[in-house]
């Protein structure tokens, strides 16, 4: 494949790279949140709402930017992981991720929650009644029945995630290589001139990445859901 | 085995406060719709926490507000079988059984799972997905379900109301199995007085929250007080049955004990026990013994004691051998024959008035 160059390769494996860890770094804390968000009566319920759907209503630069103000080398939460673990998350994929899976997260929850909402608590009630403890009614009843949710929401999240473009390269810049994800490489391939071939083979992989994720969530949806109907 | 209940609970229109002890056998709790009677049986299951109270199951205290006792549904061991079925969807029907079977204690005796498919007959539906199955089919399935939870006690709420009179008459004889063969004590919602009469050993019956009456199956349906309740209609006795004689013109013959009954022919064992419901408004009083006249049971009995209705009609308990009829006749009759508690009478049952449904099946 010496017609596709390898900063162009280089960003396509990294966006895939970020966007998988992404969606399933944050889909334990997304199933929890869409639960607690449908099933839960707490104080700060509005709050929590409100938080996790921040990032689709804020300009996507303003998301980055409290990112490094939040998570960069001198930021709060940025050098206690520094400190703690090591881990630095601004200009390095590690941070591409952190922001692909915050601006995808309220896409993931909304998916989930009215997955949850639409069980029948009825059925957890006849499940807990036959012996299972709350957490055993979970993992055999709630999470089999809302399981197209799930899909629906990791393929809404990883979409998102692979088309993230301002909060990233606000938080994580540029750098060809570490933190140059397929949208910040079509954009940089659009600002040299003689960049619009590259450019042009990026939106064509992102169309069939896209496009091969959609197909294969609605196949898995679909057996999910015929599964789940009972018939 | 047995359940004791004393609960208050404030719900949206009435407040529940009752208490009523559940020996073995099948309690029945009867009730008009909104009496409560699910209430009791939700906060029994742990589904509902009653505002104050105390619910002892076999000695041990399941919820007590004083001693502030509350054990959590999953591990009160009770097997609910709902109205509406409940089964898993996302299972099919070996693995709905399956889900019952593991949770279930391991030290605890019961039905095995062969057991329990032969009793309810559901071994050609094992493969089947739950969302395909008749009504009567997922209740079978459900009943298996809750019994392969191995519990102490099973609670049924109105299993058969959401089912044709044909698929009930499908359930009621491996509900009437499963109380002769299991030693499992069960609470039966219903508000159905022929359900009742053939499944039940004891009625708690409620009226807005209340327990009105209770006590053993045979004294309180054939209390001339509680008739109002279950209706006019409804009222009736029920009359503990051996089966006697097929004889080759269609009729069986069974004794109780005041007496022998010839009814249209009743598929049972010779020998077999049996109960048999009798309306009040089947029964005819004779003062003498009627001669030349078509009927062909008829029971020597005694008055004893006499119930008048606000209209036209009265009911009579008449006790003949160790059992007591309910029959309803106007009051002119009763002046007429100058019917008085004390009085021997002849009580008259046309043998097709008994229906198909009254007789149990074992």
């Amino acid at each position: 494949m010496d017609w596709f160059g390898q900063e162009e390769w280089q960003a396509v494996i990294l966006s895939l790279k970020v966007s998988v860890w992404a969606v399933l770094l944050s889909l334990p804390l997304g199933i929890l949140t869409a639960y607690a968000l449908a099933r839960w009566q707490f104080r700060g319920h509005q709050l929590l709402n409100g938080l996790v759907h921040l990032p689709l209503i804020l300009p996507p630069v303003v998301t980055g930017y409290l990112l490094l103000l939040t998570f960069g080398r001198r930021g709060l939460a940025g050098a206690w992981l520094e400190e703690t673990f090591g881990l630095v998350l601004a200009f390095r994929w590690t941070g591409a991720v952190l922001a692909a899976a915050i601006m995808a997260f309220p896409l993931m929850v909304r998916a989930i929650r009215l997955a949850i909402e639409a069980v029948d608590p009825k059925l957890e009630q006849a499940a807990s009644t036959l012996g299972a403890s709350r957490f055993a009614v979970f993992t055999t009843v709630t999470l089999p029945l809302i399981l197209p949710g799930v899909i629906t929401g990791v393929v809404l999240a990883f979409a998102k995630a692979m088309g993230e473009f301002g909060a990233t390269i606000t938080f994580v810049s540029n750098i060809p290589g570490q933190t140059q994800t397929l949208p910040s490489a079509i954009y940089t391939f659009l600002q040299v001139p003689g960049g619009e071939g590259p450019a042009l083979r990026l939106v064509i992989v992102s169309i069939i990445v896209a496009m091969g994720a959609l197909v294969a969530s609605e196949l898995l949806a679909r057996r999910a859901r015929k599964r789940v109907s009972g018939v | 085995m047995s359940l004791c209940v004393a609960i208050q609970h404030q719900l949206a229109d009435f407040t529940l406060d009752v208490s009523f002890e559940a020996p073995r056998g099948i309690t029945a709790l009867f009730g008009a719709s909104g009496t409560g009677k699910t209430s009791i049986i939700n906060a029994v299951s742990g589904l509902l926490r009653p505002d104050q109270g105390r619910i002892i199951l076999d000695g041990e205290p399941i919820f007590d507000t004083a001693m502030k006792i509350d054990i959590p549904p999953h591990k009160r061991r009770l097997g609910y079988v709902f109205q509406d079925g409940r089964l898993f969807p996302h299972l099919s029907v070996r693995r709905n059984l399956l889900y019952g079977a593991r949770y279930a204690h391991p030290e605890a005796q019961g039905p095995g799972f062969d057991e329990v498919v032969a009793l309810l007959g559901i071994a050609p539906l094992l493969d089947r997905n739950p969302g395909l199955l008749s009504g009567g089919e997922k209740q079978r399935v459900a009943i298996g379900r809750a019994l392969l939870s191995r519990p102490r006690m099973l609670l049924m709420d109105e299993p058969l109301a959401a089912l044709d009179s044909a698929r009930k008459e499908e359930i009621l004889p491996f509900l009437e199995q499963l109380r002769e063969h299991t030693d499992i004590p069960t609470l039966y919602v219903s508000h159905s007085v022929a359900e009742v009469a053939r499944l039940a050993t004891s009625v708690v019956m409620l009226d807005n929250g209340k327990v009105t009456r209770a006590g053993p199956a045979e004294q309180v349906l054939s209390d001339p007080a509680t008739a109002r309740q279950f209706g006019l209609r409804e009222a009736g006795s029920i009359l503990p049955a051996t089966v006697q004689t097929h004889h080759p013109d269609g009729l069986t013959e069974l004794s109780v004990s005041g007496g022998r009954l010839f009814l249209p022919k009743i598929d049972q064992p010779k020998g077999s026990s049996t109960r048999v419901r009798i309306l009040a408004h089947d029964i005819m009083i004779s003062r003498n013994y009627p001669k030349d006249i078509s009927a062909l049971n008829i029971l020597p009995g005694e008055i004893t004691s006499i119930r008048q209705g606000t209209g036209p009609g009265m009911i009579l308990q008449i006790k003949s051998g160790d059992d007591f009829l309910l029959a309803r006749i106007t009051r002119r009759s009763a002046e007429a024959m100058s019917l008085k508690p004390g009085a021997h009478v002849h009580a008259v049952i046309k043998a097709v008035a008994v229906a198909r449904v009254d007789v149990a099946t074992r």
